[in-house]
């Protein structure tokens, strides 16, 4: 039978091409991290005084070759952007997976167990939550050092939460559902039930937060790069790039827009890549 | 003939969470006041009550989904009122329980043969794949099912599935809770028809539970009506039809419109 | 003319060919209580929907006129349908639990309408409200209107959507499967008020159900639906001596009647299934060819 009562028939449709979209662009980005030393145009740390502040291609007085332009040291922006992605989807990559895997189990764990594993998780969250997350990170690393390990451990230790919370009441809503009550009349443990039966339900919803982490995760590298607390400051970053460029807007905007640009899309790929896999992939909405 | 199940003095509070208070233990309110009642094997029993009468809370308690507060249940001569889980689980097999609602009952992720499969290899059973299929035949659904999932289904096909689960594992009762209370009334017929069948082909005992005295005639041979929390009345169902004692039955009866103008309904 | 006529109205999915209503006709007396019978998917709720003008976004009306006191609901512009359905029929809903707004007392939830499509002021609006509390049998009218409605039962909760429902005197009211929800006990209670005051303001009543046994205590006549098709249209009494319809026949074989425990509750034989699909499949060929 058809759900009439949202028109869900027309939400699926651009769900396709919003899977389609942000998994081009960032497939694109993939490739391009993979292959940055072979098929960026330039040197990402070369500098030359003398092609300094290069407009983009269009322009009048653009050099060939520098496609993006340059930044004040003469150094090409795109082929920065190139070789700050492999370090954005590193990031991306390792950090939002393991902040999924430790949130969504003691998720689960809490909302599904409750009683005194729940009391402890739930309280765990609220005093984590009551951070204020950037000074929190500022502070890690801080006592870590900077470097990629750092920044991975601080995406980790602060935005669990994220993932705990959500996947704790929907645990929570999933254990009232009768075929818990089912699961446990066939004589089946409390952890085979949690694995078996209610994991299956939360996994679309893993899924989207885990996307949507992974696009956190890059504007947080962005971020702690702004500030200049990300990994060594030779290694071009999006979020160093930002840095720089926006001291010289008004001279060359193109080395404040371009890094930006391609944040942002990447962002909203990511948030828009977990959409579109849980309208393409959930069977109850299929 | 021996009694399957054996219930003493039955009592069971649940915690009140909408009056608790912000610190300490919420109140608790008992839901089962002091049921006394037993099942001899191959009984079909209907128990039927209003909403907040009890009558699901004692379903659960029978299958030990809730634990009682005080009293006993006995299964067929086993006490298993306090067993923990893991005690429990080698006679789960042989108490199954049918839901009222099949789509919240029914895992919306497995499919019909998953569904029905899963607790039979957990039980041991083997050649699990000819269970399922032979499950499915019992209920008149084709073997071809098992490969579908639960949203594929219509509401009384998805009843059926609730019924092969419980079957197939090959139990010695089987609880009822307002299986056809969701269902349009011609596949309510059905799965009454199908249910009323599988009983006395499978020599089960059933514990139906329903707010509908109708559909208890029609299958029960014995009626508990449960008025919150308490055994009002415990009678074969054919006496009661005739003479019902209590009170509450008397409301009950005098309740329930029929199909036709011309009953006194006033 | 009738004062609700429904005449070969047709709806669809929007995109889709099969038709949710297959060209339903009938109509509602001032004062007459019509029964709407059919199984879940037969499309009954949707008819109730297309006259009150709140059918889903994504379903269309594909052909047909819904006539409410001689205006031709379907030819008029949105503003002006709307203005005439909110002045002259109401709904009583199905769900007691999720039709009143959680957040808000039950008293401007009653008053709205009057203050805000009649153009009442406040004060009579509230005074309305209180007799309509006291006329569903609610003990302390004033108490329950500042009352939230989590602070009521469900049985209570249903009288005020009644009172709510009858607020405005309307014309016309579509009751959506109104006691579904409820025990037997107070189904019996809330039908006996809803019949009540039906009478006492002559209002026409378009009663959709499941149940049988209900149409038979507060219905005069009835129209039985399978797959958006009416395949029955009768007064009540005549139903219930002899129904025309196979499938008539087979859907009252299967109702619940504990004073016929051996007659009731039969399954609905295939052959007459066969034989109403065969039905609906004739009428859709003419359109579909």
């Amino acid at each position: 039978m058809v759900d009439l009562t949202d028109g869900r028939g027309r939400v699926r449709r651009r769900a396709g091409v919003r899977l389609w979209l942000s998994g081009l662009w960032l497939g694109l980005l993939v490739v391009v991290a993979l292959l940055a030393p072979w098929i960026a145009p330039k040197d990402p740390l070369a500098q030359d005084l003398f092609l300094g502040r290069l407009p983009p291609f269009w322009v009048a007085g653009s050099e060939p070759g520098y496609w993006l332009g340059t930044d004040s040291l003469g150094r090409d922006v795109l082929s920065r952007i190139m070789h700050g992605a492999r370090i954005a989807l590193l990031v991306a990559l390792i950090a939002g997976t393991v902040t999924g895997l430790l949130g969504a189990t003691l998720g689960l764990l809490a909302g599904f167990l409750r009683g005194w594993v729940d009391v402890v998780i739930s309280r765990m969250i609220d005093i984590w939550m009551a951070f204020p997350p950037v000074l929190f990170s500022i502070l890690l690393i801080a006592v870590l050092g900077p470097g990629l390990t750092s920044i991975i451990i601080a995406i980790v230790v602060i935005d669990w939460t994220r993932f705990a919370r959500v996947i704790r009441a929907e645990a929570m809503a999933q254990g009232a559902m009768d075929y818990v009550a089912s699961s446990r009349v066939a004589g089946r443990g409390r952890l085979g039930t949690m694995v078996e039966e209610i994991l299956p339900n939360v996994l679309p919803t893993i899924v989207v937060l885990l996307t949507l982490e992974m696009g956190i995760a890059v504007i947080v590298e962005a971020i702690l790069s702004f500030v200049n607390l990300s990994i060594s400051t030779d290694d071009p970053t999006w979020g160093g790039m930002i840095a720089e460029g926006r001291s010289a807007i008004h001279q060359s905007w193109w080395v404040l827009v371009f890094p930006l640009a391609t944040l942002f899309l990447t962002v909203l790929s990511f948030s828009q890549l977990g959409e579109g896999l849980k309208d393409r992939f959930d069977p109850v909405l299929r | 003939m021996a009694d399957l199940y054996t219930v003493q003095n039955l009592r069971l509070s649940l915690a009140d969470m909408t009056a608790k208070p912000l610190f300490g233990a919420a109140p608790r309110i008992e839901i089962l006041r002091d049921l006394s009642f037993s099942l001899p094997k191959g009984e079909v029993a209907g128990i039927v009550g209003g909403s907040g009468s009890g009558k699901s809370t004692l379903g659960r308690a029978l299958v030990r989904l809730l634990e009682p507060s005080g009293g006993s249940i006995r299964f067929d001569g086993t006490d298993i009122t306090h067993l923990d889980d893991a005690a429990l689980r080698p006679l789960r097999r042989r108490f199954q329980m049918i839901f009222q609602d099949p789509m919240s009952s029914l895992n919306p992720r497995h499919t019909v043969g998953r569904l029905i499969g899963s607790p039979l290899a957990l039980h041991g059973f083997e050649g699990i794949q000819g269970r399922v299929g032979r499950a499915l035949d019992h209920v008149g659904l084709p073997r071809g099912f098992a490969a579908r999932y639960p949203h594929e289904l219509s509401g009384g096909q998805r009843q059926r599935v609730g019924i092969a689960r419980a079957i197939a594992m090959e139990p010695e009762f089987i609880l009822a809770d307002e299986i056809v209370s969701g269902l349009d009334v011609s596949s309510q017929a059905q799965v009454l028809a199908l249910l009323e069948g599988l009983v006395r082909e499978l020599g089960l005992t059933l514990a139906f539970i329903s707010h509908d005295l109708s559909v208890i005639r029609r299958l029960c041979r014995r009626v508990i009506v449960l008025h919150r929390g308490e055994i009002v009345e415990d009678r074969a169902t054919a006496e009661l039809f005739a003479n019902p004692q209590a009170e509450y039955t008397r409301d009950l009866l005098a309740a329930i419109p029929l199909p036709d103008p011309d009953q006194v309904w006033a | 003319m009738p004062f609700l006529q429904v005449s070969n109205l047709s709806l669809r999915i929007i995109g889709e060919t099969p038709r949710l209503l297959r060209s339903v006709s009938l109509s509602v007396g001032a004062g007459e209580v019509r029964a709407l019978v059919g199984e879940s998917g037969a499309g009954k709720s949707m008819i109730g929907k297309a006259i009150l003008g709140i059918l889903p976004r994504a379903v269309e009306v594909v052909e047909g006129e819904v006539w409410l006191d001689g205006q031709n609901l379907l030819a008029m512009p949105p503003m002006a349908r709307r203005r005439i359905i909110g002045a002259k029929a109401a709904l009583i809903p199905q769900d007691p639990l999720t039709a009143l707004n959680p957040s808000r007392r039950i008293g401007p939830q009653i008053t709205d309408r009057l203050v805000h499509i009649l153009g009442w002021d406040r004060a009579r609006a509230e005074s309305r409200a209180l007799a309509l509390l006291e006329e569903v049998q609610i003990t302390d009218p004033a108490r329950v209107m500042r009352a939230y409605p989590h602070e009521l039962s469900g049985g209570m909760r249903q009288r005020i959507l009644i009172a709510s429902a009858f607020a405005a005197e309307p014309k016309l009211i579509v009751a959506d499967e109104p006691t579904t929800a409820l025990d037997v006990t107070v189904q019996k209670q809330i039908l006996r008020l809803i019949k009540g005051m039906q009478e006492r303001h002559g209002t026409a009543l378009l009663f959709v159900t499941h149940d049988l046994g209900v149409v038979s205590k507060v219905c005069q006549s009835l129209s039985v639906l399978y797959a958006g098709m009416v395949v029955e249209d009768a007064p009540v009494r005549d139903f219930f001596a002899a129904p025309r319809h196979a499938y008539s026949r087979a859907l009252l074989a299967a109702t619940p009647k504990y004073t016929d425990p051996e007659g009731s509750l039969t399954p609905v034989p295939q052959t007459v299934m066969d034989a109403v699909r065969a039905e609906v499949a004739a009428a859709d060929g003419v359109w579909h060819g």
